[in-house]
């Protein structure tokens, strides 16, 4: 049975690493996911085959509940609202992986040092990610948004990182595992991660989020050790280091090191937002835009997650299918942290059925903004702000955005006259080529479906 | 059980394989891939299954079933999430065509 075993684990693990080899190109993504759940499958069934259980029916109980609830809210989650489900279920492992390790360190029987200390450092890491996720879940749900910042927070959260990591040297150097020191030890761990993600604005949420995914993968793998389990390892380091290279992409592309976005966070917002700005933002109606339009050569759009708020990808699709057919060059352009992940927008417009020929990333389509007649931005602004370019002193100079300004007309569809996640002022809004089209982004787009069909 | 070298040998090796597999991905897949990844450390409910098989005292017991629920709730849901995804870019295709 043992070898059973032990070739159902080999099997998954070949299973996920071909899986996600899938999910990185776009025809074959939707197999990767299938191959990784059949290897997750085969995983957990031969377990149940484990020598020397017991407790089936908890485990069985367990994992209906756990299992049931995912599924009811993995199905029910809006779309825009996948990144702090992400957040979520990947705080989930993160405690499982905490779980593994305190009942080990209960049952106190570790062979060696070494699996002693990777079941501590896999606690450590995994009692990080559960309780750090679990924050950035609740400021993406909105439950938290303002980051929370006191004086001499740094060292406060060094310090506490520090005492956590002695406490867990001592149970190692020890070898006795006394039932306080334990518990010390794990309450350290949470509260350190909830402290990490504490300050950390909502702009940066996405890169502290893709970081936990890869410490989740991390802990795992360490548990994986202490239980002799190949596929944990195999599968969590996998994860731990694609993860680490993902959250090094994202930061990239918001031109943040992945240091600043942990120790630092965007400055003091309240100071930053005061750059004043020359110029006024002018209005304008729907139906001149509409006519704009109609008659343009060359239109670009640019979404942000305002648009996926209003729910106006649907609208946004129906208007770039129209003005397509009325032979206008219609593309979209999606920055790299459009909505609140790389990734996250061109998934919202798949929803709407935007084909994806039509999606250009900002190197493709940064060169054609001069040529462009009208550049549409609906629900988007940090990534089209031009001050990224221009002052050295905004909180998101140097920043890569998309250059709509330099489109002769641009068209601003926005709720109302406020700022971006990051609370910088906006210099596009106050540009000359800039009409501001104010009022609910799907409404609005209504109103240009509308104003074009007139036209006719 | 994996000697410590051999061990050693397989971090190592996956660590590399993680890292070649996303260095190819578009930026368009970034977040199902993201959520993929975030299924396949679901893996930790072997992990937990495991650990909770060999739980004695009532505390364990306790703390195990957190482990495998929470354990099932990363795995069945980042399956659920994942697919949800994906799922898009099928339907977007066929649209395409």
């Amino acid at each position: 049975m043992d070898n059973v075993i032990q070739i159902s684990y080999f099997a998954s693990a070949v299973l996920f690493i071909l899986g996600l080899k899938r999910m990185s190109s776009p025809v074959t993504a939707r197999g990767g996911i299938l191959w990784a759940g059949a290897g997750m499958l085969v995983a957990t069934l031969i377990t149940f085959f484990h020598p020397g259980m017991q407790n089936y029916l908890l485990m069985t109980v367990a994992i209906a509940l756990g299992g049931g609830l995912a599924l009811w809210s993995g199905k029910r989650v809006a779309m825009t609202d996948m990144p702090q489900m992400i957040a979520l279920y990947n705080g989930m492992g993160g405690g499982a992986a905490g779980a593994i390790a305190a009942v080990e360190l209960l049952r106190g029987e570790f062979p060696s040092t070494t699996f002693l200390t990777l079941a501590i450092a896999g606690a450590l890491i995994g009692s990080v990610s559960f309780s750090g996720s679990l924050i950035a879940f609740a400021k993406l749900q909105g439950w938290a948004r303002k980051p929370l910042r006191f004086p001499g927070q740094q060292v406060f959260n060094l310090a506490l990182l520090a005492a956590t990591a002695g406490i867990g040297a001592w149970l190692v150097i020890q070898g006795e595992l006394a039932g306080g020191l334990v518990l010390l030890f794990f309450v350290l761990a949470l509260a350190y991660g909830v402290m990490m993600a504490l300050p950390i604005g909502g702009a940066d949420m996405p890169v502290v989020i893709s970081l936990f995914n890869a410490l989740t993968g991390l802990a795992v793998a360490f548990e994986g050790f202490v239980l002799g389990n190949a596929a944990m390892i195999i599968a969590g380091t996998v994860v731990g280091s694609a993860g680490t290279l993902l959250t090094q992409l994202m930061a990239k592309a918001m031109n943040r090191s992945i240091g600043s976005v942990l120790f630092s966070a965007f400055g003091n917002i309240e100071e930053s937002a005061g750059g004043e700005v020359a110029g006024s933002m002018k209005p304008i109606d729907a139906t001149d835009v509409g006519v704009m339009m109609a008659y343009a050569e060359r239109v670009v759009i640019v979404p942000g997650y305002g648009m996926a708020v209003a729910q106006a990808q649907h609208k946004i699709q129906e208007l770039a299918d129209m003005l397509t057919k009325r032979g206008v060059d219609v593309k979209f352009a999606i920055h790299p942290v459009a909505g609140r992940m790389p990734g996250h927008m061109n998934v919202l417009l798949a929803e709407a059925n935007v084909p994806y020929e039509l999606l250009y990333d900002l190197d493709e389509i940064n060169p054609a903004f001069p040529k462009t007649d009208v550049a549409l931005v609906i629900g988007a602004n940090d990534v089209v702000n031009p001050v990224a370019r221009t002052n050295p002193d905004s909180p998101i100079y140097g920043m890569p955005i998309l250059n709509v300004d330099q489109a002769k007309n641009v068209i601003v569809i926005k709720r109302g006259q406020g700022k971006g996640f990051s609370g910088v002022e906006n210099a596009l809004f106050y540009a000359d080529n800039a009409r501001m089209l104010y009022g609910d982004g799907q409404a609005m787009v209504g109103e240009l479906i509308q104003a074009i069909k007139e036209v006719q | 059980m994996i000697a410590g070298m051999t061990a050693l040998y397989i971090f190592m090796l996956a660590a590399f394989t993680g890292y070649e597999i996303i260095s190819r991905v578009p930026v368009i897949l970034h977040t199902p891939l993201m959520s993929g990844s975030n299924f396949v450390h679901g893996i930790v409910l072997v992990g937990a299954m495991v650990a909770t098989g060999h739980a004695h005292t009532p505390l364990e017991q306790v703390i195990g079933f957190l482990g495998v629920m929470l354990a099932a709730g990363n795995a069945v849901g980042g399956y659920v999430v994942t697919e949800r995804m994906l799922d898009m870019f099928k339907s977007s295709k066929k649209g395409a065509k």
